[in-house]
């Protein structure tokens, strides 16, 4: 009895964890996508701030283009839905969807927290990032002069 | 002067709580009667006094007292009464004061309801409560006090969050922290029974009331959180495997298991070290959710670091609590034996079942909101896990959870047989393989998963329906069958009514995920558009006032074939003092559908973009959950406990003699 019930549970283990690994979504930076580390064909996250003045609706009312920036590097984004509450110009948002050929990101949901002064954690580590890299680029221009 | 006795209360409280366990624990070990005895004064006081300080709180609230920092942040001069009171819990430091004050409750209803257990149990019991009280009111009073002054006061408060100004937020936090704490219950029992060595059938039926108890809030206060968020939310989803869900749903898994291996303690003596372990685990994931919520650390890891006491404090009394209790179990338990044996086909094995599969859930569940966490807090890459992992997971695991559920409460205790068992389930077989294949086309559309969800809820209520026919038919006598019902305990229907609940849920789940249909449209007045068979047409938005918010207010007439159906008035609301927006829904519900609108945004002058959901049997959800909870509650109160309570003394004393 003892022997099937660990069965069982090994079996349910496996099963947990093979659907584990096949439904972990990744989350990248634009910088990061313009390097093409992303993956293909698979959904990963991008967050970043929306670029102020990039937010564009198409004629149909729905689909929304807009852009997401590191501060280093800027990937276009289209959204068909409606935005939540805090998205925002010039705020953070994390975004779920895939990378088209064309490198555009075809994002199935937008994430923008319920907090007005809110940076989705994801969105402020890739701009934090993204400054680092460009200090220290600075850094190393300055002394190489 | 209020905060400071509020303050004052609270640590005498701390106190009586240390009082309470150190009487207890010294009392019982030396079997000093005197002590024992004193625990239940000493957990009475501790109730007193932390209902003072959660008055002293709510009295700042209602007072609109500023210059207390935590009323400041959480409440505002503009908020009406309810949403004020309801501010008292709409932070961390109140959260953790409503968390006491239940334990307190709890503890108090322990002290009146266990005049018939042995002393030595009761002062055990208490210990442990008090200790774990103790724990909390040192983390309130050092790390998160809520009666901290603030100087210079501001002339306002900084508002409730505006999610949180909704009535069911108002009643949501307390029912789900008395799922969370009335665990600590079980937990306690567990512990005083592993310090004794003693565990037996009486054990475990006094601790199955309050396990039960505690889940049936614990439903409540989950059900009320998913109602909260689909209509608040404004998304339509009523389930989004957000880490603040599957913090309280690991308990509840937990919990669920717990009730059932408990059963098969009291009426067969069987898993008892099994039964133990559940019931610190459980515990230990309601003191892991409340943490998980409460201390920030969902919404950023590194908010521990910025404040690295409460994170220690944490991380301490986690640690303790479940380490402790964990070691007192591996030291004690190999003494608690196993209990009786049985067959593989018999109601124990398909109960073992069930709890190996309630496991694998929990154990699941929270794989998917730690490991994120784990991943992120050790630098190593940022990942989310999504729906799609916890749907893919749930419904293999559950689908035999499902059918054994129609199985187990028919077949008999120790070994049952398979032809018995055939024969008298047909014709739930044959009732639930019909409802797979003719309700599909019912609703208009054959699907192998919605088939899958009727065949599972038909056989679920099927069975419960051959179950009553069986007590109707096989009680012996000349009485009629409505007496023959009375004779059927409260603890059975109460089982009977959760399950029908869960089969009730199935069918809202099922259906919602099978038919259900939206829209977002760009709307002028005067557009219409269909959905569901539904025609809503926009009629425009106009600007209305509300005590603490402007908005824009939709109205839609929703018709079907011409014939009027409702008018919707679903809202885009800024909260002022934050100068946040919100998404007020509107929803039309019915008993076989919800009809679902919310506002996106303005696109003209005059345009909007409106979302538009058609969501059939939504309602059933939340329906099948107070099924289930009424059910727990049903059964909780059978006659049995209250009267087995009279007899334990002599029992308890038979079972320590052998």
């Amino acid at each position: 009895m003892i022997v099937f019930g660990l069965a069982v549970l090994s079996a349910a283990t496996a099963f947990v964890l093979a659907a584990f690994r096949e439904n972990l979504v990744f989350f990248f930076t634009p910088t990061q996508v313009e390097a093409k580390e992303v993956p293909q064909g698979r959904a990963f996250r991008i967050g970043g701030m929306v670029v102020p003045g990039s937010v564009k609706r198409q004629a149909d009312g729905v689909t929304v283009e807009f852009v997401v920036t590191d501060t280093a590097k800027n990937v276009p984004v289209v959204y068909k839905g409606i935005l939540p509450d805090l998205f925002k110009e010039g705020k953070g948002v994390v975004t779920q969807g895939k990378l088209g050929g064309d490198g555009v990101f075809y994002a199935s949901e937008v994430l923008a927290k319920h907090d007005e002064n809110y940076m989705p954690p994801a969105a402020a580590d890739a701009i934090k990032q993204a400054q680092s890299i460009n200090q220290k680029a600075t850094h190393t221009l300055v002394e190489s002069k | 002067m209020i905060p400071e006795l509020g303050q004052l209360a609270l640590a005498l409280a701390l106190c009586l709580a240390l009082a309470q366990s150190l009487l207890g624990l010294i009392g019982a070990a030396r079997g000093e009667v005197q002590w024992m005895a004193a625990t239940r004064p000493a957990a009475r006081g501790q109730f007193v006094f932390v209902a003072i300080a959660f008055a002293c709180l709510t009295a700042s609230f209602i007072n609109n007292d500023f210059t207390v920092a935590y009323v400041a942040s959480n409440s505002n001069s503009a908020l009406p009464l309810h949403y004020r009171i309801a501010g008292v819990w709409g932070g961390h430091e109140g959260s953790m004061l409503l968390w006491i004050l239940m334990l307190s409750v709890w503890t108090f209803g322990v002290t009146l309801f266990s005049r018939h257990l042995p002393l030595e149990m009761v002062a055990r019991v208490l210990a442990v409560m008090g200790l774990v009280s103790t724990g909390f009111v040192l983390f309130i009073l050092f790390t998160s006090n809520p009666f901290v002054r603030l100087f210079p006061a501001p002339p306002d408060g900084r508002d409730l969050n505006p999610l949180l100004q909704d009535p069911g937020m108002v009643i949501h936090p307390p029912m789900l922290y008395m799922g969370y704490v009335g665990f600590s219950i079980a937990f306690s029992f567990a512990v005083a029974a592993l310090l004794s060595g003693r565990l037996d059938a009486a054990w475990a039926r006094w601790s199955r009331p309050w396990t039960t108890a505690a889940w049936c809030f614990l439903t409540v206060g989950i059900a009320l959180g998913s109602g909260w968020a689909y209509y608040e939310l404004g998304w339509g989803g009523w389930w989004f495997w957000d880490p603040v869900e599957n913090a309280s749903f690991m308990p509840w898994l937990t919990g669920t298991a717990l009730i059932h291996s408990l059963a098969v303690t009291e009426k067969r003596g069987a898993f008892r070290s099994w039964t133990v372990l559940l019931a610190i685990v459980a515990f230990a994931l309601s003191l892991l959710g409340t943490f998980l919520v409460r201390s920030g650390v969902l919404t950023s890891v590194h908010a521990f670091a910025t404040d690295p006491t409460r994170g220690i404090f944490i991380l301490a009394l986690l640690t303790i609590v479940i380490g402790g209790s964990l070691l007192l179990y591996v030291w004690r338990a190999p003494k608690i034996g196993l209990g009786g044996g049985f067959e593989p086909l018999s109601r124990e094995s398909m109960l073992l079942m069930n709890n190996v599969i309630f496991a694998a859930a929990a154990g699941s569940v929270l794989l998917g909101t730690l490991y994120p966490l784990a991943l992120d807090a050790s630098g190593l890459g940022k990942i989310s896990v999504g729906p799609p992992y916890f749907e893919t997971v749930f419904v293999p695991l559950m689908a035999p959870a499902l059918f054994l559920m129609g199985v187990g409460p028919l077949a008999r205790w120790k070994k049952a047989s398979l032809p018995d068992l055939g024969s008298r389930l047909r014709w739930a077989a044959a009732a639930a393989a019909i409802a797979a294949l003719a309700l599909p086309f019912a609703m208009g559309r054959w699907g192998a998963m919605v088939a899958l969800g009727m065949l599972l809820a038909g056989w679920v209520a099927a069975s419960g329906f051959v179950q009553i026919w069986e007590k109707v038919r096989n009680v012996q006598g000349p009485s009629g069958a409505w007496t023959r019902l009375q004779s059927v305990s409260r603890a059975t229907w109460g089982m009977l009514l959760a399950h029908f609940g869960v089969a009730v849920f199935v069918v809202g789940v099922t259906l919602v995920k099978g038919y259900e249909s939206e829209k977002d449209v760009r709307m002028e007045p005067g557009d219409t558009t269909e959905v569901g068979g539904y025609t809503f047409r926009f009629d425009g938005v106009r600007d209305v006032t509300g005590p603490s918010y402007v908005a824009g207010r939709g109205q839609i007439a929703v018709s079907k074939n011409g014939n009027p159906v409702t008018m919707l008035y679903p809202e885009k609301r800024i909260y002022r003092v934050q100068n946040q927006p919100m998404t007020e829904a509107a929803i039309d519900t019915g008993f076989t559908r919800d009809l679902y609108v919310s506002l996106g945004e303005a696109v003209s002058d005059t345009a909007w973009v409106v979302r538009v959901h058609h969501k059939p049997f939504v309602d059933w959800i939340w329906g099948g959950c107070l099924l289930m909870a009424l059910g727990g509650a049903l059964a909780a109160s059978d006659r049995r406990y209250r009267l087995a309570a009279r007899q334990a003394p002599e029992q308890y004393a038979t079972a320590a003699a052998r």
